[in-house]
């Protein structure tokens, strides 16, 4: 189960293929829902579930969905899975659920999830799918998980909620950074992480 | 001047290739030439070449900011002079401008040319002799109480993510300064706005005179006052606003002592007139606009009058200018200055929540030049396409 093929449909998402620094995918939500890191977090864990799940479920049926349907029967076992995930934080943290708002319901939407039963579950087993959708939702996760905790860390002075910036700071004239509140700073940040990425990898680099 | 020609001389050696310092060649390649016109020749093909390079474009571009510095350093002063009841003695006023602005100038040059020189060490270019225009005009659009470190970080902003990664001085999409302003305006708006913040020492609430007000004449504008005072409630005349001694960002102040520049800009001929003429005519149009429709005092306004307020003249003179992130084509910069005067006024005037419309409107702007100069091409290539085939048949 965890040859070393398999280990690497999991690494290579969260590294070198990553679903937002080298894909572009998952933008909008990643500018959405990064302001705190709490979010980020729940965000991060819900997709890697959603693309996990869904990949295995579609990899199941892979042989029996008749081709020029296939995108209704993707779009209804994604939907169903969102939904669960939508009931569940619901139910057991209210609170982040009503933070995240629309955005668990528009993982339905997010282009990693149906990407990779298009690229990757309609034509593999189910096991690959299974850690492939898992990787690709941690490589999205951890995107999420640096620039909110950026965010948050400049434009609130706290991680998780908690203050980590010594009150002597602010009163020695230290100000929070209102545009790290901002969705552009997400992108920004964003932008730095693809900047160092292609300058660690050069092979990413494209002309 | 001789003297310091041998000086360089002698130390040359060490900076070339195989020298002991050659790690640092860019460095020394820099104040070479500030110092000196380059002795390098073109050594193939045909070029032409134009007499000035561009560090003295920069140096002139310099000269002509100094009269808004200077009018900046003398108004800083005496706003904070009026504002704390003291007697307005000229030198003690110049002594306390200096105070507040100097420190703007050096940590704006040393921040900006620290990360400049840097990023030239490490590509092993040359380094870019834009910021030296940049890191004047940075102290010059922003209040004068703003915190050395929130300026700081600011330069380090613009200058990374404005310029340097897109490649350095020439490649940069958004002016640089005005990217650094921007920064501020969204991270610390509390610094940016307001009435406190624009005469020195007033935001700490150092005794200021009964009755006295620092708001800017924008502020007083969006506030829904249709007769500007100053800090004292008295009335100011369209000739108080044209020299500008009221409250505001550094240098932006003075119309008059930015026309002086402008005056340099254009005979020199490096600042392009149809920017400027343009801008005036877009700021003109939406201000006769607004006049014919106003049904506020801020629309109100009289349409000339908007030339005088805010940061409409300077960034009229020294950021519409800019040649790096204007429109290129003779045609696309009449587009391009008349949009970005429409849109400052429009911004100004029906968003009061953003008073500075100039800045937001030459950004806008900025990203949108290529575009224009893209369509302006692609339509004169149509045209001569239409010619050709006429003469075919």
């Amino acid at each position: 189960m965890f040859s070393k093929k398999n280990l690497k449909l999991v690494t290579d998402p969260i590294n070198k293929n990553n679903p937002i620094t080298v894909q572009v995918l998952g933008i909008c939500s990643a500018l959405a829902v990064t302001v705190k890191l709490e979010p980020a977090i729940v965000m991060a864990l819900s997709v890697t579930v959603v693309t996990g799940l869904s990949n295995f479920v579609i990899s199941l049926l892979r042989n029996t969905i008749p081709k020029r349907i296939r995108i209704i029967v993707q779009l209804v076992v994604i939907a169903t899975l969102v939904i669960i995930v939508d009931q569940f934080l619901k139910a057991y943290s209210f609170d982040v659920s009503k933070q995240l708002s629309v955005f668990v319901g528009l993982i339905i939407t997010n282009c990693i999830v149906m990407g990779r039963l298009e690229a990757f579950a309609m034509a593999n087993k189910p096991l690959p799918s299974l850690l492939d959708g898992i990787g690709n939702g941690l490589g999205y996760g951890a995107i999420l998980v640096i620039v909110a905790f950026f965010r948050e860390l400049f434009g609130s002075g706290t991680i998780l909620d908690i203050k980590v910036i010594p009150q002597a700071f602010y009163e020695a004239g230290y100000m929070n950074n209102g545009f790290f509140i901002l969705p552009p700073m997400a992108l920004i940040i964003i932008g730095i992480i693809i900047w160092l990425q292609r300058g660690k990898y050069k092979e990413l680099i494209e002309d | 001047m001789k003297f310091l020609r041998k000086q360089i001389d002698k130390i040359k050696p060490k900076f070339e290739e195989g020298g002991k310092l050659h790690f640092l060649h860019s460095t020394f390649d820099a104040f070479e030439t500030f110092l000196f016109v380059p002795n390098k020749v073109t050594k193939s093909g045909a070029h032409i070449r134009d007499a000035i390079d561009m560090k003295r474009t920069m140096t002139v571009v310099l000269i002509a900011v100094m009269p808004a510095l200077l009018f900046g350093i003398y108004n800083t002063g005496l706003q904070h002079f009026m504002a704390s009841g003291k007697n307005l003695e000229f030198w003690p006023m110049i002594g306390y401008g200096l105070m507040k602005v100097l420190p703007l100038l050096i940590v704006s040059y040393g921040v900006g040319l620290a990360i400049e020189f840097a990023f030239a060490q490490f590509r092993k270019h040359e380094v870019n002799e834009g910021y030296l225009v940049t890191g004047m005009l940075i102290p010059l659009i922003v209040p004068v109480d703003i915190p050395l470190w929130t300026l700081a970080i600011a330069v380090a902003f613009a200058v990374i993510i404005g310029k340097e990664v897109f490649g350095g001085t020439g490649m940069n999409i958004l002016n640089p300064a005005l990217t650094a302003r921007a920064f501020l305006f969204f991270a610390y708006p509390s610094w940016m706005t307001g009435d406190k913040v624009w005469i020195g020492g007033m935001a700490k609430g150092m005794g200021v005179v009964d009755g006295f007000s620092g708001e800017t004449v924008l502020g007083q504008a969006a506030n829904g006052l249709n007769q500007f005072v100053n800090g004292f409630g008295q009335k100011l005349s369209n000739w108080d606003l044209f020299f500008g001694a009221i409250p505001g960002s550094v240098g932006e102040t003075s119309t008059l002592a930015i026309l002086i520049g402008a005056v340099i800009l254009l005979i020199s001929g490096i600042a392009s007139w149809r920017i400027m003429f343009s801008v005036l005519l877009g700021g003109a149009v939406m201000g006769l606009l607004l006049n014919a429709f106003a049904v506020n005092p801020l629309m109100e306004i009289p349409w000339y009058q908007h030339f005088l307020i805010g940061g409409f003249a300077f960034g009229m003179v020294f950021m519409a200018t800019d040649p790096v992130t204007g429109a290129q084509t003779n045609k696309g910069k009449y587009i391009y200055g008349f949009l970005i005067g429409f849109m400052a006024i429009l911004i100004r005037v029906l968003n009061p929540a953003y008073p500075e419309g100039m800045m937001l409107a030459i950004l806008l702007l900025n990203v949108f030049a290529p575009l224009i100069d893209h369509l302006v091409v692609q339509s004169n290539i149509k045209k001569r396409i239409k010619r050709a085939k006429i003469i075919k048949e």
